[in-house]
């Protein structure tokens, strides 16, 4: 596992010449069968995007109709609105939790992951490799394995249906540390660590002036991708947060479905809603999120 | 490939500039001390926090198994195996859940990487408005499982389904996507498969980009076709990537739970259907303990899961290298 994961720049990689056939052969060409599949894919992927849509602007008995409606109607407004005051489902309180949940655990992924990722690149000490092994192994492991447990320990602790159930657990996870220490191997050259060390930096002092400027740009992408994954996570928080009072967002949309009449254009009112921040995150650092997934691929 | 700080050396201390006797001697001990403790501390929250949330729970999920822990349960008594020994020869529940976790483990993941691989290698084409064509590709992972769930549940509607009324349209009777059990697993696999192909077929088009060109040129000059080219070049080049894809989909594909959960409106929605159709093992862990109390059995649910996780990707790890090593 030499090559890093998360490489400079995306965007100085993005020359599209580069990547292959600068030698103008037929090697690569686009037939008309990859038009065809690219762009059957691209309607399948934003399909029910826009059929969310669809069904969040119109009534309910417009969204129950037959045959089934494929234009927008006018009432997305009144449908937000019904699904924001909706009591039962506290959606508005879910936001604010989801907010602080993500926000809170992208915080603390990326200083804990950047600063455990440094020592783990840069520095030198005894049990270095057992402790890599450890955090691999811990990415192996899924959740519902010690699930019972956990809800045991949080009701010990007091926490369930408290925030502090689904953010303090996810702090800092493996996946954030070898990110950071593969990207801190490359971007940081020894030789600044060793200039900084022999003016008389402390460690903690390199790791604030030298190496945390240079992992910008991996912070960036893992914290783009841990604020997308903890915004969406439904399993933990379903099972510790059950008092619809206080939920995260997704459990707000999974009370909406539970009411005993579904009402569909309420429902992705509120899907909308819930998506939306990731909407505006994806618009505005799409690049970097794709850039993240595509050298998240082990290629060792 | 870190330095070897401990032994600074005086060759690396041209530039330390003389400073004054007297001054070094704290200064230099509080270095030592910093350079040998200061990693641990840098690593130590990961630890913290793994060991009373990751490893502690699976330590104690151990115990409990052995057990007849419930909070209804005044005195816990030690039972040995025997939650393990009704899980797997007396609760037919438990295995009707792991057959439809299979069933549905297959029915997603085989079209998901296959749909992916083929997408890759289009997207892997020169074509005008690459960055367009990877970013609507892309769309469906930012969107959450509950979110997929809930959208797919009114696609897959008995009266009113997009899908029932595209399938009259060519004179096929309504399905009703909930009720029958193959149909069910079907209706669920879709929503897994229209998630994840995105981020799969990303995954492979960055392995297909670190693939020589030079290879496709001398194939192409003994006159291979494009056809044998995929998969007599780009299929066992992507070998360590089409493993890493399937131990993912094999982790996420065996803990299923958020889809088969939200594709039932209502409060029934641990069970899985009328009849237990569409119910995973994660639903039935989750049933065992939160419904009927049984923790001690839970405990047994959750490390057979997660033996059969850890099988699986052996298995699939096994599988991958011996079809694409026999090219």
């Amino acid at each position: 596992m030499t090559t890093t994961m998360v490489r400079p720049p995306a965007s100085a990689r993005r020359k599209k010449p580069a990547d292959h056939g600068s030698s103008g052969e037929k090697l690569f060409k686009a037939t008309p069968l990859t038009w065809i599949g690219l762009v059957a894919g691209v309607i399948l992927s934003l399909f029910p995007f826009y059929w969310m849509i669809v069904i969040a602007s119109r009534t309910n008995d417009a969204a129950n109709a037959w045959p089934p409606p494929f234009l927008p109607g006018g009432k997305l407004g009144e449908n937000v609105e019904r699904v924001l005051a909706n009591a039962d489902a506290n959606i508005v309180t879910g936001l604010l939790n989801s907010f602080l949940v993500s926000g809170t655990i992208t915080v603390a992924t990326v200083f804990f992951g950047s600063l455990a990722g440094f020592a783990f690149a840069k520095l030198k000490f005894r049990g270095k490799n057992a402790m890599l092994l450890v955090i691999l192994a811990s990415m192996m492991v899924p959740i519902q394995l010690g699930v019972l447990p956990l809800y045991i320990l949080m009701a010990e602790l007091e926490w369930l249906n408290r925030m502090p159930s689904v953010i303090v657990p996810f702090l800092i996870g493996g996946f954030g540390i070898f990110m950071m220490r593969q990207y801190a191997e490359q971007a940081v050259p020894n030789e600044l660590i060793e200039a900084a060390r022999v003016d008389g930096c402390s460690t903690w002092r390199i790791y604030w002036h030298v190496v945390a400027p240079a992992l910008r740009p991996a912070a960036a992408v893992l914290g783009l991708l841990t604020f997308m994954e903890q915004w969406n996570q439904f399993f933990w928080p379903f099972v510790v947060l059950a008092d619809p009072a206080n939920p995260t967002v997704q459990i707000s949309l999974r009370t909406l479905n539970s009411a005993y009449f579904a009402d569909n254009s309420q429902i992705f009112a509120g899907t909308l809603i819930a998506t939306l921040p990731l909407f505006v995150v994806f618009i505005i650092f799409g690049r970097q999120i794709i850039g993240g997934i595509m050298e998240g691929a082990v290629k060792s | 490939m870190s330095l070897d700080f401990d032994t600074a050396s005086p060759a690396r201390s041209r530039g330390r500039r003389a400073e004054p006797k007297p001054d070094r001697e704290r200064p230099r001990s509080l270095t030592r001390l910093d350079l040998k403790y200061s990693p641990y501390l840098y690593v130590l929250p990961f630890f913290v926090i793994f060991a009373i949330f990751g490893a502690y729970p699976i330590v104690y999920t151990v115990w409990i198994a052995l057990t007849d822990r419930s909070p209804l349960n005044t005195t816990i008594s030690f039972v040995g195996l025997d939650n393990f020994v009704e899980l797997l020869t007396n609760d037919p529940q438990f295995w009707n859940a792991v057959v439809n976790t299979f069933g549905m483990f297959i029915m997603s993941t085989v079209p998901q990487l296959l749909i992916a691989l083929m997408l890759a290698n289009a997207l892997n084409r020169r074509i005008k408005g690459q960055t367009f064509f990877r970013m609507a590709i892309a769309m469906p992972i930012i969107t959450s499982t509950a979110v997929v769930a809930l959208i797919f549940s009114m696609i897959y509607s008995r009266d009113f389904g997009l899908v029932n009324w595209a399938l009259d349209l060519v004179g096929i009777d309504p399905i009703d996507w909930r009720a029958n059990r193959f149909a069910s697993w079907f209706a669920i696999s879709t929503m897994v498969d229209w998630r994840w192909i995105g981020y799969n077929a990303l995954i492979y088009l960055a392995a297909m980009q670190s693939i020589s060109k030079d290879m496709y040129e001398a194939a192409s000059l003994d006159g291979a076709s494009r056809i044998r080219q995929f998969w007599s070049i780009t299929i066992p080049q992507l070998r360590p990537t089409i493993i890493f894809t399937l131990i993912i989909s094999t982790i996420g594909g065996l803990q299923l739970f958020t889809e088969p959960l939200l594709f039932t409106s209502g409060s029934g929605g641990l069970s899985g259907g009328s009849q237990g159709q569409f119910q995973t093992i994660t639903m039935y862990l989750l049933d065992v303990m939160n419904q009927r109390f049984r923790w001690g059995y839970a405990g047994a649910v959750a490390l057979v899961l997660f033996v059969l996780i850890a099988f699986m990707s052996v298995v699939n790890y096994l599988l991958a290298r011996r079809i694409s090593s026999d090219k």
